[in-house]
């Protein structure tokens, strides 16, 4: 069977705005089918100006986007209808009432009025804001917005599902039922893309990231992977003596620093007093001993620096 | 998108369109009423007794069809500017940005949701003159013909200033000083045979003395310009209107960074 065409894929995207500031200086990437994607980075990396031109709301300076295979230069128009958005900022009439929002933007994606009445619905009950339906926008609570938002984004029951910090100045319960909801609608079958600053909230939900800094991707991997190199921790042995260029220290991946320091990594599960015995064996004498600091913050802290 | 598609699209724009100047009726149906019986009483009635005839007919009978049109220019105008630029200022147009729905559907959308007010006021101010007038309607044709295309290309002007404006104030100028000084100087209270020849040859290049006088041939049978002339000019203004209104919403200037 043939690969399945990636949900999103970005080639050497580019952005220079208006003013002359070059907020993407070429990313690629790829998100597959049916993943759960966060889409990482500081302020002022560029997320949102990428998620802007996937949406046409920022246009491209160069590079190629595709969604399900349909180029935007080519059917923009076609690429949209896969694609549902929560944007950072609210994007709504304040004035409107909530279901007519809803509808309304079902009717912009063609669906006829029965259908878009009863997905508006659908999608005003399942994030809770059935209660609310008659109210106008306004009246709602931050978190109420952004569930709105999201009921917006779906209502067309899009392919690829791309939310820009869904979760800012929500709080933690309704955090936890909003990533319940949508852990099951990509179990369903949703392409999700988001974005976060928290860290925890990629652990929780997501199976690939990619980490975006000054407008360049600093990293692309699985979230198993990046978990699985935190989950190594890192040793700096400082020795007495000077250390010999082939390190007498074997199961380890170990790397001389200097000549009195050795950088020795731990997998879960090895102990440390293996390192001992072995350097003891050796005659190398250890002055002190130093954990490299590693969990997630730390390791996107030094990716994002690294880039600066 | 599919032909149903895009008219299920446009219906929606159009409806939340209407609905929008429905709900506010005391800001966008009310004023118009209330000034156009002003004028009738003012202009009509009071001085228009002292004036005598105009283009042969009575004042009441020559300002009548002007004011009207008055009416459907300001109406279908500000209908446009304050709703476009009204979603551009919340960021609501990105619901549409964002969709798969045409740019000339999204046009189409506002302008008749503009049009249709400009239609409504129509109605009610000729009700309104009523009670002045009697109005006796020379052609239907061309009538019809005159209020659509004139509640159509001032639609597409207020588009194009909600597309350029940056702030509330902007949505201002052009209605108060171009729009009004270009009504008034159309030739909705005098007739152009009143000016020296230069001023009347400069009145040719303003667009509402196209659309009053045809409009105004319509109503009673006289115009000051030729009813072919008017029609090609307000025809010409409003290709070019709906071209530049494309340009601006496919090129994404001032809608997309
Ligand atoms: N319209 C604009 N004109 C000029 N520069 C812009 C514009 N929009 C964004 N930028 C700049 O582009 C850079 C990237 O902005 P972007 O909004 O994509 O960041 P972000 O990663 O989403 O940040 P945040 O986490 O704060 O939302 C920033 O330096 C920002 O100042
Ligand atoms: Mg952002």
């Amino acid at each position: 069977m043939a690969a399945m065409v990636p949900a999103l894929t970005i080639e050497n995207l580019s952005k220079v705005y208006g003013n002359g500031f070059e907020a993407l200086k070429g990313i690629s990437m790829a998100v597959q089918q049916g993943d759960f994607f966060a889409l990482l980075g500081p302020n002022g990396a560029g997320k949102s100006t990428t998620i802007g031109i996937i949406c046409s709301l920022v246009s491209k300076t160069g590079g190629r986007v595709s969604v399900y295979g349909i180029d935007i230069d080519e059917d923009f128009p076609g690429a949209k209808k896969h694609i549902g958005i929560v944007p950072q900022e609210f994007n709504f009439n304040q004035f409107e009432k909530v279901r007519d929002i809803v509808v309304n933007q079902a009717g912009y994606y063609g669906l006829p009025r029965e259908l878009a009445e009863a997905r508006a619905d659908k999608y005003l009950k399942e994030l809770g804001l059935w209660d609310k339906r008659e109210v106008a926008s306004r009246m709602l609570s931050g978190g109420m917005k952004r569930r709105l938002m999201i009921a917006r984004a779906l209502v067309h029951e899009p392919r690829l599902l791309i939310l820009d910090e869904p979760t800012a100045g929500v709080d933690i319960e309704m955090r936890r039922s909003m990533w319940d909801f949508l852990k099951k609608i990509n179990a369903e079958g949703t392409t999700i893309i988001l974005t976060t600053h928290y860290l925890e909230e990629a652990e929780a939900l997501c199976r690939n990231i990619a980490i975006i800094n000054h407008g360049e991707i600093v990293e692309h991997s699985s979230v198993r992977d990046l978990l699985r190199r935190l989950h190594r921790e890192v040793f700096i042995f400082d020795c007495v003596g000077e250390l010999p260029e082939t390190i007498p220290v074997s199961g380890f991946v170990t790397r001389r620093i200097d000549e009195h320091s050795l950088e020795v990594e731990v997998e879960k599960g090895q102990a440390v007093n293996e390192v001992f015995r072995q350097l003891d064996a050796a005659g190398i004498e250890v002055r002190s001993l130093r954990n490299r600091a590693n969990r997630l913050e730390e390791m996107f802290v030094t990716l994002v620096e690294g880039a600066a | 998108m599919s032909p149903r598609e895009q008219f299920v699209a446009f219906m929606t724009i159009l409806r939340k369109e209407i609905r929008r100047w429905m709900r506010i009726w005391t800001q966008t149906l009310l004023p118009s009423a209330i000034t156009m019986s002003l004028y009738f009483v003012i202009f009509g009635s009071l001085i228009g007794s002292r004036i005598g005839e105009m283009g042969g007919y009575t004042y009441m009978q020559f300002v009548v069809p002007g004011l009207i049109m008055m009416a459907i220019v300001t109406n279908s105008y500000s209908n446009v500017v304050s709703s476009f630029f009204g979603s551009k200022f919340n960021h609501s147009v990105e619901e549409l940005l964002v969709s798969p729905t045409p740019n000339y559907v999204i046009l189409m959308g506002y302008v008749l949701g503009g049009v249709a007010r400009g239609l409504l006021v129509a109605v009610i101010v000729t009700l309104v003159s009523l009670f002045f007038t009697d109005l006796h309607i020379h052609s239907y044709t061309v009538v019809v013909a005159i209020v659509l295309m004139t509640s159509i290309l001032f639609a597409l002007a207020g588009f194009i200033n909600a597309v350029f404006a940056n702030n509330f104030d902007d949505i201002s100028i052009v209605p108060t000083f171009v729009l009004t000084p270009l009504i008034y100087l159309g030739g909705v209270f005098y007739s152009m045979d009143l000016l020296p020849e230069f001023w009347a040859n400069v009145s040719k290049l303003n667009p509402l003395v196209y659309v009053v006088n045809a409009f105004r041939y319509g109503v009673l049978g006289v115009s000051d310009v030729s009813l072919p002339v008017a029609f090609a000019m307000i025809g010409l203004f409003t290709l070019a209107a709906f071209a530049y209104s494309m340009h601006l919403l496919n090129s994404g200037k001032r809608l997309r960074q």
